[in-house]
């Protein structure tokens, strides 16, 4: 059976701090390439709808850097990196947002041609601890979003989760 | 291991992920959610007790089947979570789709003004 990704899929690996997100394109991988390369096309997609993305160094080649600010009602957040590999068929960057200096992620995308005009983008990012990645995750959620962690967090800490015995909890 | 990694552990599985989301349609015993798998019944009641150790599925112990609930409340907020970061990423990805489609028509315009004679052709054509 032939797995179609026509919508993204997410994935949180277990063992290592990792988010892996898969999507199919109807695009070559050259497509692909030159939108995460070309700084003007790259800016068009690559922020959230409600942000504008303003493109403040880009040398797009192995061994360059990059870096861009996402811009909001007079606010900036601001990002840097550099490009480690860029090849036909893989981008390899590291990932730094400049609010949280310290903190770093290593970003593998991978072109896979799938034919017929059409691309498999596997997105993997690689941050430096589990923690780093749940608060990446955390990062600009919607208060809902929020309450749910908070939540689920009680839920644990009340020990609902692990050891209930059904027919014991209130 | 602290218990949010549990629980994303616990879900990392693909079969793990099946029974949940089998689940979803109601309680099941551990024979019925085996069938359709290829493996023991040993192997799924495994899987089971990892889903089981990180609180995402319970066995009923009043009823005589002891079937396997879903604890959808723990769930909720855990899918949610991934849910809104697939949102994100399917939203920059349909933008994304929209700047590769007009690649495709800007590559496709040139490509047609080369199929035209050109002096270029014509020099190659004429090495023939």
């Amino acid at each position: 059976m032939t797995v179609r990704y026509d919508e993204a899929a997410i994935e949180a690996d277990p063992t290592v701090p990792v988010i892996r997100i898969t999507r199919d394109f109807a695009a070559t991988p050259a497509q692909l390439l030159r939108a995460h390369t070309d700084p003007d096309l790259y800016a068009r997609w690559c922020g959230p709808n409600d942000l504008t993305t303003r493109i403040d160094h880009w040398d797009a080649r192995s061994g360059g850097s990059w870096a861009f600010s996402n811009l909001r009602n007079g606010e900036e957040y601001s990002f840097h990196g550099c490009f480690h590999e860029i090849s036909p068929s893989r981008i390899v960057q590291t990932f730094t947002f400049d609010g949280w200096p310290d903190g770093v992620s290593l970003e593998t995308m991978t072109f896979t041609d799938l034919g017929d005009g059409r691309t498999r983008l596997s997105a993997q990012s690689l941050v430096d601890s589990f923690e780093g990645r749940d608060q990446w995750l955390l990062s600009g959620m919607e208060v809902g979003i929020n309450e749910g962690y908070a939540k689920l967090d009680r839920l644990l800490a009340d020990g609902a989760v692990p050891d209930a015995v059904p027919g014991t909890e209130e | 291991m602290d218990q949010l990694s549990r629980t994303f552990a616990a879900l990392a599985d693909p079969t793990r992920r099946d029974l949940v989301a089998r689940l979803t349609a109601g309680d099941a015993s551990v024979a019925e959610l085996a069938a359709p798998y290829a493996m023991s019944l040993q192997a799924v009641s495994k899987h089971l007790s990892v889903l089981e150790r990180a609180g995402l599925v319970t066995k009923r112990r009043d009823a005589q089947r002891r079937p396997v609930h879903l604890e959808a409340e723990v769930l909720a907020p855990m899918t949610d979570w991934l849910e809104v970061h697939r949102r994100r990423a399917e939203e920059r990805y349909q933008r994304l789709d929209a700047v590769l489609n007009e690649l495709a028509a800007d590559e496709a315009y040139p490509a047609t003004a080369a199929s035209r004679p050109s002096p270029d052709n014509q020099t190659l054509g004429s090495r023939e």
